[in-house]
């Protein structure tokens, strides 16, 4: 009992001398501790693609070239880059670059690291057009495709070199250092040495992942601040927002749509809205519903969703209205096509096709995957009954969506996709493409649509090097997407980060959604 | 007593083996852990490759007999998402929780006892009756809901308007009823204090306490109210019986009476739900430790649900049983120490 009673009241000690013992935390270095959804799945970032792993990448590892805000590249290890012909590029690198591991950045680093991620399951698919990487000396790299390939720079992005001398050799069982094991007890997923702006001191799965700024980081002119990062998986949305205003965490991602307001009238904290690039619809399962076989009920189907509708009731202008894959940014997007609400017309094209009695359909959707994707689908079924198309809705979570989405046995189904490679593109290829099990195309192509004209079109396009032309060619495929109904787009989602007074993340955000954190200037410490 | 414990070891055997059993025959429900492994864009081959290693073509008793063959050397598989033998990842996990329930089962003794024998001995007045009206309320307060609620009062703090700020009075009022917040809202910290092994703990450092605190009385709140009504009524119905009677007429002082006499009586039946209830306790974490972000066993379940990290739900389903069935156990134990008419192995008097 006396033990208790100790206890007691040291707890009640605690709790009331709290707001004495936070200064304990605050030190001359600037900390920035972040809340994300989500902590990175391991250190070897082609273990997994995902965007954990790559926001990870950009902390610990530089890529040859990244995006800027506006969708333009930016030299980081590559300060320059020319074609030498068709299928050939060059790259100049920095020469004054070191690991963490005091090795010194090379051409043959870049080399190896292609080669790794040719190796890859998650990056393979992604890096089969490029053929062979070669290093002509230290600070000269040469990259070849197999044709002629326009978005190699795209690529470029996700070219992160690692550090090759580090990971060469074998650990003391015996295991290939550089070898990579998909969930796994690899090297290369414990330890880590790259080139970025943060080192990482200590990681406990799930828990925390601590980081400190890399003293000979390369990028004297960056004018980020930030001395040490802890970074918190909180995977709750109530929580991590609890945490931001409770002053627990500097820098949250992901405010779900119902703290938005909170956020913004929040005092100390401010949000940051960027418009996404994830597109959000609908696929109709041509194999199981002849009548989507007839471009005129797809038609219809677009034709009695009202996209502005959703995106302001359901998600609070949370979104982008869409009518075709490609976010603005895109050089598939094409400004002229908009979404086309009109139950009439929808009504008309049901009863030329000789629906006008409209039929029966089963409809599955997640239930925590996208923002309010139960609630979306839910509304979608209510604007399919207008045309008399009765909808049977099951919604379920994530791990039993995929499975069940694979099995490809409902009638309609929701998919939400971002495009790997920040290209238009590979919107087709995934989700419109004539399925192909040999080639891997349309893979997610749940409704079997198949457009072998649209198809050759954007076979054109990606062989096509002359980037104005390939511009028109994708955007002439997205119209054609339009015209056929092939697809139905709902929205882009937003995305939204939060952070406290005089933590300046706006200019380090991006539509593709990887905080460029070593840029990051916090302008007072706690 | 070596008859008992063994028959509670074969129960337990029993019990993990049932488990496992279960949790295998489910493992096709909880989703596809190959999708949760690698990324969109990877072609059906390279999945169909990963199915293949981790063994997950194989038939079910295939599966389920390498599983059980590898479990009885002690080795319950690796997790999918920690890349860790399961154990191992469970054995990291368990000192947080378990700390969290020592901390919610202090807060419950500390409170209950008090506050349920001073409702029985004076069942009509105010004090009792906002007790008994503010039980009722908080069992039926969801867990989640008091989490958040005691997030927004005392990390986030809150600024109360509600009464005209002009007058001396409301100015006042609106200043007392307001909070600062400043509590952690989240996790166990950064002062923890390592113990040995794999316990890192919250309990000896004035930082690690603070952490403890709200997902504490959070979880405590569950299962207070319920002591406090279970005390009540026990004590009441003692207070009734022929000795208790007897004593007062002795002329004993009613204090000694209360809290000698009576209490005692009264917490046998209060050991055998409170400590199956603790056992509960465990499971009931899984809300609390989701709501604080608290790196227990409750919240790492849950992410291994939503991974399909099946391994780690295997593992975890069967350690929880183990718990349950060693709980049980003690509180049998404790209950014969307690109560010496209570014969542990249950032979015929």
């Amino acid at each position: 009992m006396t033990f208790n009673k100790t206890l007691l009241s040291t707890l009640v000690g605690a709790a009331v001398t709290g707001a004495a013992l936070l200064p304990m935390t605050a030190n001359a270095d600037t900390t920035l501790r972040i809340g994300y959804s989500a902590d990175p799945e391991t250190l070897d970032i082609h273990e997994q693609l995902s965007g954990g792993m790559l926001r990870f990448s950009h902390l610990s590892f530089d890529p040859l070239v990244r995006w800027t805000k506006d969708f333009d590249f930016e030299p980081r290890l590559a300060t320059s880059w020319e074609q030498v012909d068709d299928t050939t590029m060059r790259m100049t690198l920095r020469d004054d670059v070191t690991f963490h591991s005091g090795n010194k950045f090379t051409a043959k680093d870049v080399v190896w690291t292609i080669e790794r991620l040719k190796e890859s399951p998650d990056y393979k698919a992604i890096f089969e057009p490029i053929a062979s990487a070669e290093a002509i000396d230290d600070t000269t790299v040469e990259i070849t495709t197999h044709e002629p390939y326009p978005i190699l720079l795209n690529l470029a992005t996700y070219i992160f070199p690692m550090d090759s001398e580090f990971y060469n050799g074998t650990t003391d069982d015996g295991d290939d250092k550089a070898e990579i094991v998909k969930s796994g007890n690899s090297f290369a997923s414990r330890n880590v040495s790259g080139t970025g702006p943060f080192i990482v001191t200590e990681r406990r799965q799930g828990v925390r992942v601590n980081f400190e700024r890399f003293d000979e980081y390369w990028d004297s002119e960056s004018p980020g601040n930030v001395d040490n990062i802890v970074l918190t998986p909180i995977s709750e949305n109530a929580s991590r927002v609890a945490a931001l205003l409770s002053g627990g965490v500097d820098f949250i991602d992901h405010v779900p749509p119902n703290d938005l307001d909170r956020v913004r009238e929040g005092n100390g904290v401010n949000l940051v809205e960027i418009p996404g690039t994830r597109i959000i619809g609908f696929q109709l399962n041509e194999e199981r519903v002849e009548a989507f076989q007839d471009p005129r009920v797809r038609l219809a189907v677009a034709y009695a969703i009202n996209q502005e509708g959703i995106v302001q009731r359901l998600m609070r202008g949370f979104a982008t209205p869409a009518a075709q894959f490609s976010p603005k940014g895109y050089s598939g997007h094409n400004p002229e096509l908009t979404p086309r609400y009109d139950v009439d017309r929808a009504l008309e094209l049901m009863a030329e096709a000789g629906y006008e009695e409209g039929f029966e359909i089963d409809m599955i959707a997640p239930n925590n995957r996208y923002v309010n994707d139960a609630q979306i689908a839910q509304a979608v079924a209510n604007m399919l009954a207008r045309i008399n198309i009765d909808v049977n809705l099951r919604t379920m979570p994530l791990a039993q969506y995929w499975p069940e989405y694979d099995t490809r046995q409902s009638d309609m189904a929701m998919i939400g996709w971002h495009s790997d490679t920040e290209d238009s593109a590979n919107f087709f290829q995934y989700l419109s493409a004539c399925i192909d099990a040999d080639t891997g195309a349309g893979q997610y192509n749940y409704g079997s649509y198949c457009n072998e004209e649209l198809d050759a079109l954007v076979a054109a396009a990606d062989s096509e090097t002359d980037l104005e032309k390939r511009q028109e060619m994708l955007r002439e495929a997205e119209r054609m997407l339009y015209d056929d109904a092939g697809y139905i787009p709902l929205h882009w989602q937003n995305l939204a980060y939060a952070a406290r007074d005089g933590v300046d993340v706006e200019p380090i955000l991006n539509a593709i959604d990887f905080p460029y954190l070593g840029d990051l200037v916090v302008e007072d410490a706690n | 007593m070596i008859a008992f414990l063994t028959k509670r070891l074969m129960h337990a055997i029993l019990v993990m083996l049932v488990i496992s059993v279960i949790a295998f025959a489910i493992q096709d429900n909880l989703g596809d852990p190959i999708q949760q492994m690698v990324g969109q864009s990877v072609p059906e081959s390279e999945r169909e490759a990963l199915r293949e290693r981790l063994g997950l073509n194989d038939p079910f008793h295939v599966q389920y007999l390498r599983f059980a063959g590898n479990a009885i050397q002690g080795d319950f598989g690796y997790s999918y998402f920690y890349r860790e033998p399961a154990l191992d990842v469970i054995a990291r996990h368990l000192p947080a929780t378990l700390e969290l329930v020592f901390g919610a089962t202090l807060i419950i003794v500390l409170l209950s006892v008090p506050i349920g024998v001073y409702s029985a001995i004076k069942p009509r007045s105010p004090i009792s009756r906002f007790f008994m009206g503010a039980s009722i309320v908080g069992i039926s307060v969801p867990v989640f809901l008091t989490a958040i609620v005691l997030i927004q009062i005392f990390s986030i703090g809150m600024k109360v308007t509600l009464f005209p700020e002009g007058t001396a009075w409301g100015g006042w009022l609106n200043a007392t009823l307001s909070t600062q917040g400043g509590m952690p809202s989240f996790g166990r910290g950064q002062d923890l204090v390592h113990v040995f092994g794999y316990w890192d703990s919250n309990l000896f450092s004035a930082g690690g306490l603070r952490h403890l605190v709200l997902p504490s009385i959070a979880l405590a709140s569950i299962m207070l109210p319920l002591f406090i009504r279970l005390i009540r009524a026990e004590m009441l119905e003692v207070l009734q019986s022929e000795y208790v009677k007897f004593a007062r007429a002795k002329g004993i002082s009613p204090w000694r009476i209360y809290f000698v006499h009576a209490l005692k009586n009264t917490m046998l039946p209060v050991i055998t739900v409170g400590g199956v209830q603790i056992g509960t306790m465990v499971a009931y974490t899984i809300l609390t430790e989701t709501v604080f972000q608290w790196p227990g066993m409750g919240l790492m379940f849950l992410d291994a649900i939503n991974r399909a990290d099946i391994p780690l739900i295997v593992a975890y389903l069967m350690i929880v049983g183990v718990i349950f069935v060693i709980t049980n156990t003690i509180v049998d134990l404790i209950y014969g120490l307690v109560n010496p008419t209570v014969k542990l192995t249950g032979k015929p008097a």
